[in-house]
């Protein structure tokens, strides 16, 4: 009982090892807050990373691909068809994706995907990523969402895409005619003086003049007519940031918009010949992942295959038409080892790879979780500093109470006795300690994201910048395991800190002790 | 000479006061006895010695001073009877039983049981107030559950302590707000209310004035006639030492034969 009470008035009256024990509090406190902001942001990151990339993939190991892709589905469904909720297959081809602007050719590499939309959109997230299902601020103004959300993905140009295009459409006529009868005027003049016509081989222009004159002949609703290569584009590929000198703002400027064209090349099946096409952008494609958003062409499939020569016709006259990867997305996450290994045992290493999208994006999620643990070590420092901290108090306080030690050992009192009173302060210590950092923690992450703005305000500087992650606010995620453990770490090394001085009080003699003035 | 003086070891060299004020009970067996006993401490790497062979014996119910200069040994030879210290050589008895040598766990159960110290300084707890104070070997004798569940009989035995000594109108002060003869006071309920039968003083009215010491020795003579309690106490004082029974003198570790 003693014990208790001592600890207790001890509590009450050093002050000083209060002091100890902000450190406590503060270490824990940190602790919490980074944990959670880095769970929030590798939490956050894992959605990013994942973003379109289905559970589970089986990828050809040649660009070739294999046909076709239903025997594939169907052999999927016969090895792991319990844990299946979509498959769909896809050809992934790099490429170069070009676009017109401001008069010039703007290229760019990018990984060249034809997908089914409406099976793809069944193995992982697509219709949350198209810009035409989501409203789109537009500067100050807001462009309203143009699709609706239980609409299926698909390769149909929106009202406004065909409006820009019908638009388009009649200028380039416009102009294809104005250069026609321009040119006419020209060859007339031309025709004079200069009898022999040069070769069309050594007029540049002699191509374009055939382009010209085709658009030229042609009406505006053929032109008008989308192309039949459609993609979804990447909205890094097609756009730039752009600060408005006189209100200061920040937009996003397109240069690329839903009806529009672009060029793209790959390379054929087989002996890779080059393969280019013309293609109309249907929707804009943004996950928030910038190695994605500025990498990823998603198009029709069908007119991918046939571009790249990847259709067959067999024997009896059917069409086998080559993929080169399988998508799935499982039931339930965890059964990815199991289904990886069974997939393995059909698809063989020689001409397929098996992958979950952990394994496929392993070094981004470790470089996450490596960040997190080292700086979990490097708290953890802080709060074993923390400890010596409370080693050096208690030390004090234990030279300052040896005399109150000698008369509870003269009035009776055992070794362990008083050693307990030393540990159960220090465990009330790391208790008030941790429990207090608990609350501010928890407080802390609870309120980061108005903490921050008053932070910026008193600054002037904005401490978390949203466009360098695209997250509007700070984004936390508080595990109750992760708090639990910070907390009771923090409470043994409070013990451990008091174990020393406790052993030191617990070994003086009754005599030693009460001589002590 | 009373036969009270006579030890179990014929060789004792035991000197008794030659003016007895009260009248000594006559015991054949000693209560507590100290055997040829030998103390030496450590200063640096000198050992001093302080006690060279002290025989030493108590009866129950008498009231024994030991005398001497600051030095003599007089404060360690009560240290090795209340078994706040071991001694290098020799023995202590408690009833004809050897107690130096038991562990260390037996040891503190019979200085909570058996003995109650007062100490020159007082030496209460300061962060306890006087009725905490004096519940401290209560606590220490009793498990939490245990003093849990008879807190209030043990409170009402505290009570009745220090109204004894007269501080009943204090209980919720603490050490420092209190005067020293209170806090003398308030140390021997303290080393009563766990009922010992072995009052151990150190000094007790040595940083008191001579009023208040007054007090506090006719305060234990008075316990020691009521209570037959045995109390033995050092002091430098003769005329402190004049209220025993029976006065020992200890000159540079050795008694002094009167």
């Amino acid at each position: 009982m003693y014990k208790l009470i001592l600890c207790q008035r001890y509590l009450r009256t050093r002050y000083i090892a209060l002091a100890s024990v902000i450190s406590v509090t503060l270490g824990v406190a940190t602790m919490i807050v980074v944990n959670s902001v880095m769970a929030g942001f590798s939490g956050e990151m894992r959605e990013r990373i994942k973003g379109v990339l289905a559970d589970v993939v089986i990828e050809t190991r040649s660009t070739d691909g294999e046909p076709d892709a239903e025997s594939h589905k169907a052999l999927v469904r016969e090895l792991i068809g319990k844990y299946v909720a979509g498959v769909t297959a896809t050809v992934e081809m790099y490429g170069m994706l070009s676009f017109e602007y401001g008069g010039q050719f703007i290229p760019h590499p990018v990984t060249l995907i034809g997908i089914d939309p409406e099976s793809k959109s069944e193995v992982g997230p697509l219709v949350d990523y198209l810009q035409s299902y989501h409203a789109q601020p537009d500067g100050k103004e807001v462009t309203p969402a143009e699709r609706p959300l239980d609409q299926k993905p698909g390769w149909e140009l929106t009202a406004s895409a065909i409006e820009r295009r019908q638009r388009v459409a009649e200028i380039t006529h416009q102009r294809a005619q104005m250069l026609r009868e321009l040119k006419k005027q020209r060859h007339g003049e031309a025709g004079q003086h200069e009898p022999a016509p040069r070769g069309a081989a050594d007029d540049p222009f002699a191509e374009l003049d055939g382009a010209v004159q085709n658009v030229a002949m042609q009406d505006v609703a053929a032109i008008a007519q989308p192309q039949d290569g459609r993609v979804y584009i990447g909205a890094g590929l097609i756009s730039f940031p752009h600060k408005d000198e006189q209100s200061g703002e920040m937009r996003t400027v397109f240069m690329v918009r839903p009806g529009n064209d672009v060029k793209i090349t790959t390379a054929t099946a087989g002996i890779p010949t080059g393969a280019y096409f013309d293609a109309t952008v249907v929707d804009v494609f943004q996950s928030g992942m910038s190695e994605y958003d500025s990498n990823f062409v998603f198009c029709n499939l069908e007119h991918l295959q046939k571009v790249r020569k990847m259709i067959r016709t067999n024997e009896d006259g059917s069409e086998s038409r080559a993929i080169t990867s399988v998508q799935i997305r499982l039931k339930d996450y965890r059964d990815s080892d199991k289904v990886v290994e069974l997939l393995r045992t059909e698809f063989t290493p020689d001409r397929y790879t098996v992958r979950t999208w952990e394994q496929k994006q392993g070094p981004l999620l470790a470089a996450v979780d490596v960040e997190s643990s080292i700086l979990n070590i490097l708290l953890f420092l802080i709060i074993a500093v923390a400890g010596f901290g409370i080693l050096a108090i208690f030390f004090m306080i234990v030279v300052e109470k040896t005399r109150d030690i000698g008369i509870l050992k003269a009035l009776g009192a055992s070794s362990s006795g008083v050693m307990s009173i030393f540990l159960s302060y220090g465990l009330s210590l790391g208790m008030v300690g941790s429990g207090v950092g608990v609350v501010a923690g928890l407080l802390f992450v609870h309120y980061i994201n108005q903490i921050e703005g008053i932070i910026t305000i008193i600054t002037g500087h904005k401490v978390f910048d949203e466009r360098i992650y695209y997250f509007k606010e700070i984004p936390t995620h508080v595990d109750p395991f992760t708090v639990c453990w910070v907390a009771l770490g923090a409470i043994t090394i409070a013990v451990v800190a008091s174990i020393l001085p406790a052993r030191r009080a617990a070994r003086l003699q009754p005599v030693q002790a009460l001589r002590h003035e | 000479m009373p036969t009270a003086s006579a030890t179990s070891h014929p060789s004792s060299t035991l000197s008794t006061s030659t003016a007895p004020v009260r009248e000594k009970p006559l015991m054949p067996e000693p209560q507590i006895a100290a055997i040829a006993v030998e103390k030496a401490y450590r200063k640096g790497d000198h050992q001093v010695p302080v006690l060279h062979g002290v025989d030493i014996s108590v009866h129950k119910g008498e009231f024994l001073s030991i005398v001497g200069q600051s030095g003599s040994g007089k404060s360690t030879l009560l240290h090795l009877l209340g078994l706040l210290d071991a001694p290098d050589v020799g023995e202590v008895q408690l009833d004809g039983q050897r107690i130096d040598d038991l562990s260390e766990r037996t040891r503190d159960e019979l200085r909570n049981r058996v003995f109650g110290f007062v100490f020159q300084f007082y030496h209460l707890l300061p962060e306890l107030s006087l009725m905490e104070n004096v519940l401290v070997p209560l606590m220490i004798r009793h498990s939490i559950w245990g003093y849990w569940q008879r807190r209030r009989e043990y409170q009402d035995r505290a009570r009745e302590m220090i109204d004894r000594v007269g501080l009943g109108h204090r209980l919720t002060h603490r050490p420092s707000e209190l005067s020293g003869g209170e806090m003398q006071r308030a140390a021997i309920a303290r080393s009563l209310v766990a009922r010992p039968e072995i009052l151990l003083a150190d000094e007790p009215t040595g940083n008191l004035d001579q009023a208040t010491g007054r007090g506090i020795i006719e305060l234990m003579a008075k316990l020691n006639e009521q209570e037959r309690l045995t109390i033995i106490m050092v002091t430098h004082d003769q005329l402190i030492a004049a209220e025993a029974h029976r006065t020992v003198k200890l000159r540079e570790g050795r008694i002094e034969p009167a």
